[in-house]
């Protein structure tokens, strides 16, 4: 039998239903799996008292044949989330020490269902990076290495932490957020499935914020199915959360039927990009074949303002996040400066915010104070707002002229090395070419691995569905899977 | 329905030594929604509670806490809105107002600049009877209020209280229509009346529910009336914000002062620096309390944790289904039904409890003697101990039982005085009082005549005196009066010394 940590969440549910494993032995073995992995820093807060205790009572409810989908599944859980009596600092110096008195409502509802959790994993600080690489807790380093070199690369970000303990079997599922492509990126560097479901499919109660109207929490899993199982046990209506939808919640799994025939699939030519590598646009096209084969059909679409869409988000998401993180201030929770004889308040507020935020934070949140200063915000809120409505009307156009799903690369290259983006920013952010377009027309997006490139790091695809349509679109989702066959695991070094 | 036509009121006009100015004034006044939750959390908006003890999550800002709006503020915005005859916008939006401050938790206010719930409405500022100032009303936005931050409690620390912190506030704004101090105090003495009437804030302003930020400017005679045709602000002179007023009188005294203030600069051939400034009732003067250069940017954008509020027209009309009868037409009905002046219509219209109390008392009785028992008898005495009507220890039941004894000639007018003092200080009924204590009224002449025999008799050179001057008779009457203790029928007493004396 494979290690029990190796399972997937779909695979492991039947096991613990038959009897052949219990949730205490699964728990146990993704809590050494993580022990021997923290040279991977993925896990910043292992939980293995309440991971065991959770594993004790989910074998109670497993006794009792009738147990939810993921009752007794070990799940890392991203740092962003808040967890009830746990360290969730969203990888944060500023929130050094806070313990919140609240559990969110993801990780409530997953709770629920019986979910187990083996610890909070790292991240971007405040979901702001693409690398991994802003966090207070120190980079989180891929699993993957290529075949012919040694270099540590990254897991992509901001859901780095999540992606890493997945692909290296420390969790059998993770919890991400995204809000410009943190959950795809990641998922796509690490070659498993991510989802970043319709804007208001997912509570945010209990989220720190990043971007509160692009802010987006998913699964991140070994497999389309799992991504099914464990999305369901994750979506609903919470009315403490303004923007959640009411709408009824689909059995996700059973959409997973594999039939796609009539379907159609768009391929917008505006993410065609100069320069791209051979390696991507190549896996585009196969997997453009592997739907075709499938039996859908492919049409070639344009999506005009795709070309606007970087520049409006690099606009939109700061200026949320200036605000959104104002409410760090050294008074309430978390850091607060040793002050001087004499300092007052805005000296307090100065130094408390210039020693707990991180380069990149204070960047965004210098950005986006000056697109919302006065004089500045026509210019740049207001028309990236405008740019966002017609980026989401491109969508509507599509879908509304029979476009059921459409296909896009994943990220814009293969897992890049530490440091080799980390100082030049521009660079950094066009990791996101791909994935904000979703955020900002607040639709859900999935990664797929769907192959290897020269060096023999995985590469994603990236399929848009309609809003709400998350179901159908996991269903395209797992056509690819299938077909791509996709099982490469990374080598164990660690 | 009447109506009441009314002129409209002269404005305040101050010499200068280079010829007149006038004054121009708008006022913002935050009103503390009358509501037991907070705007965006469950938490309770009790006053006077333990420090930081009506905080719930999302009002401490919290990581990852969110706003969810309490429905029945939204209704009382809509039911101030309606009661202001202001247009009711079915799709309003919250933006957030960005600014550091320690009582400030989320470090911005959520706050309706682009979208308020409330549009354009008016109301109608009574001066004197017969002369009113329409003052419109340009929106009404619901915002939080922030909490409180505390300097003087120690000499190195300062402290918050956030149980403010997130309570539901209507700003009400008003256009510049306002011409004087008076006029700006009677403004928000009338709306607070309606706010009242309508239950949607209790306009207690020693406790910050009610308070004021007053703009201030002046120019010349004829200037405003450019303004009025046009409406381009540039025929008005630049104003000054007066932040935070939470008295009438303060209001009046500041508005006065900054005048002045701005009229000195002008006539020194300086300009009006357009700024926020602070009153100080211990020097009567107002202070800058942040220049240009200072002033905050506010950084105003879409709250994105709220969606656009929609309501529907349904909902308002059942809102204003719901209504009271208002203070202006209860006024008009007051004088149309029970034949009463304007200006006491007013007084018993001030709040909606007197004028229910007024009500009771005259339900099948004079209502201009109920007017009159109302507002000169109980009104003047409660208001010698500073009571208000709903702490009257006479009930309406008990003023119409006086009023009904005078009526039946049981006791007269200054007997009934007695009675009310009795019943004010013992809580008796006026009836019972009457009959145990032998008050009644004598109008049984035979003892009346007796009485005025024996006077007559006693005083032979009064008599002859009154027989050369009559109206000396009004001391017989009184010397009566004195015997019978002040119980014998005042007119027949007068009847029969007259007719004994011959007069």
């Amino acid at each position: 039998m494979a290690d029990l940590n190796a399972l997937t969440i779909a695979d492991a549910r039947d096991m613990l239903r038959a009897g052949e494993v219990t949730s205490k032995e699964l728990t146990e073995a993704c809590l050494r799996a993580s022990e021997a992995a923290s040279v991977l820093n993925a896990v910043v807060h292992p939980t293995p008292d309440l991971a065991l205790s959770q594993a004790a009572e989910a074998d109670k409810r497993l006794a009792t044949g009738d147990a939810p989908d993921l009752c007794g599944i070990p799940l890392g859980i991203k740092d962003l989330f808040c967890t009830k009596g746990i360290p969730s600092q969203a990888a944060s110096g500023i929130l050094e020490g806070f313990r919140p008195e609240y559990e969110s409502t993801v990780t409530a509802q997953l709770f629920n269902a019986g979910a187990v959790m083996t610890g909070k994993l790292n991240m971007d600080e405040f979901a702001m990076g693409s690398s991994n690489e802003t966090s207070v807790y120190g980079n989180v380093t891929n699993p993957w290495r290529r075949s012919n070199d040694d270099t540590a690369l990254t897991p992509g970000g901001s859901s780095g932490g999540s992606a890493a303990a997945v692909a290296a079997d420390l969790c059998l599922g993770a919890t991400g957020t995204d809000t410009g492509g943190s959950i795809r990126q990641p998922a796509a560097f690490a070659g498993i499935t991510g989802i970043k479901p319709t804007y208001g499919r997912v509570s945010r109660w209990g989220i720190i914020a990043f971007a509160s109207s692009l802010d987006q929490a998913g699964p991140m899993t070994k497999s389309v199915r799992d991504a099914a199982i464990m999305l369901e046990a994750m979506c609903g209506h919470d009315p403490k959360d303004s923007t959640s939808a009411d709408l009824p919640v689909p059995n996700f799994e059973s959409m997973l039927t594999g039939d796609i025939k009539g379907k159609t699939i768009g391929i917008p030519k505006e993410y065609r990009m100069d320069g791209m590598p051979d390696e991507i646009e190549a896996l585009w096209a196969e997997g453009r074949a592997m739907l075709e084969d499938a039996g859908a059909r492919i049409v070639d679409i344009s999506l005009p303002h795709t070309k606007y869409a970087l520049p409006a988000y690099y606009v939109v998401a700061p200026a949320e996040a200036s605000s959104n993180l104002a409410r760090y201030d050294g008074v309430r929770y978390g850091h607060r400066a040793k002050l001087a004889q004499g300092d007052g308040i805005t000296e307090m507020y100065e130094k408390t915010r210039a020693e707990g935020f991180g380069d990149e934070v204070k960047r965004r949140v210098m950005i986006g104070t000056y697109v919302l200063s006065a004089g500045f915000y026509d210019a740049y809120y207001n028309r990236a707002r405008r740019v966002r409505a017609l980026i989401k009307k491109d969508f509507e156009d599509v879908f509304s002229a029979g476009v059921d799903a459409i296909l896009t690369p994943a990220t814009p290259s293969a897992a890049f090395a530490l440091e080799q983006e980390f100082d030049d920013p521009v660079q950094m952010y066009l990791n996101d070419i791909f994935t904000v377009t979703v955020n900002l027309a607040g639709l859900p997006g999935v990664a797929v691995p769907a192959g290897l490139d020269l060096s023999g790091l995985p590469l994603g695809l990236q399929l848009i569905g309609k809003p709400w349509e998350e179901g159908e679109l996991l269903n395209f989702a797992h056509v690819l899977e299938e077909r791509a066959g996709f099982v490469a695991k990374p080598t164990k070094w660690w | 329905m009447l109506d009441l036509t009314y002129e409209t009121p002269k404005p305040k006009v101050i010499a200068g030594a280079t010829g007149d100015w006038e004054l121009v004034i708008g006022l913002e006044v935050h009103a503390q929604v009358a509501s037991k939750a907070k705007l965006f959390s469950g938490a309770s908006t009790q006053f006077g509670a333990e420090p930081n003890s009506n905080v719930a999550f999302v009002d401490a800002a919290m990581p990852g806490m969110l706003p969810v709006i309490n429905e029945f503020c939204v209704a009382q915005a809509v039911r101030t809105g309606l009661g202001l005859q202001a247009e009711i916008n079915l799709v309003s939006a919250f933006d957030r107002k960005n600014y550091f401050y320690p009582d400030l938790p989320q470090g911005y206010q959520i706050s309706q600049l682009y979208h308020p719930i409330v549009g354009e409405g008016e109301v109608l500022v009574s001066m004197a009877p017969g002369v009113a100032r329409k003052v419109r009303i340009e929106r009404i936005h619901l915002e939080q209020d922030a909490g409180k931050s505390i300097h003087d409690m120690d000499p190195h620390m300062s402290f918050v209280d956030l149980n403010r912190t997130g309570v539901a506030l209507m700003e009400i704004v008003s256009r510049p229509d306002i011409r004087g101090p008076e006029e700006a105090a009677a403004y928000v003495v009338k709306l607070r009346q309606i706010l009242r009437y309508l239950g949607t804030c209790d306009g207690n302003m020693q406790n910050g529910n009610l308070r004021a930020d007053v703009n201030v400017s002046v120019c010349r005679p004829g200037d405003y009336e450019k303004y009025q045709e046009t409406q381009d602000f540039s025929h008005l002179g630049t104003r000054c914000e007066i932040k935070n007023m939470n008295s009438m009188r303060f209001i009046q005294q500041a508005i006065e002062y900054e005048a002045r203030r701005q009229i000195a600069i002008l006539e020194d051939g300086g300009a009006i620096d357009q700024e926020t400034r602070l009153y100080d009732p211990d020097k009567g003067e107002t202070r800058s309390m942040r220049s240009k250069e200072e002033a905050h940017d506010y950084r105003y954008f879409p709250c994105p944790d709220l969606l656009p509020l929609e309501i529907e027209q349904a909902w308002v009309d059942d809102i204003e289904a719901s209504l009271p009868e208002l203070p202006d037409a209860k006024l008009v009905r007051f004088v149309a039904d029970y034949g009463m002046t304007e200006y006491d219509a007013g007084v018993l219209t001030a709040d909606v409890e007197s004028a229910a109390y007024f009500e009771e008392v005259a339900r099948g009785r004079d209502g201009k003697l109920a007017a009159n028992w109302v507002i000169n008898e109980l009104f003047g005495r409660l208001k010698k101990e500073d009571h208000d009507i709903t702490e009257s220890p006479v009930t309406a039941a008990q003023l119409g039982q006086i009023i009904d004894l005078i009526s039946a000639d049981t006791i007269s007018g200054k007997i009934a005085k007695d009675v009310f003092e009795i019943t004010y200080t013992t809580g008796r009924d006026p009836e019972e009082v009457v009959e145990n204590e032998g008050m009644k009224q004598v109008t049984d002449t035979g003892a009346i005549e007796a009485a005025v025999d024996q006077v007559i008799a006693d005083n032979p050179a009064q008599v002859e005196k009154a027989k050369e001057n009559p109206k000396l008779a009004g001391w017989f009457v009184g010397q009566v009066m004195k015997a019978t203790g002040g119980k014998a029928n005042p007119k027949a007493v007068n009847q029969l010394v007259a007719q004994k004396l011959g007069l």
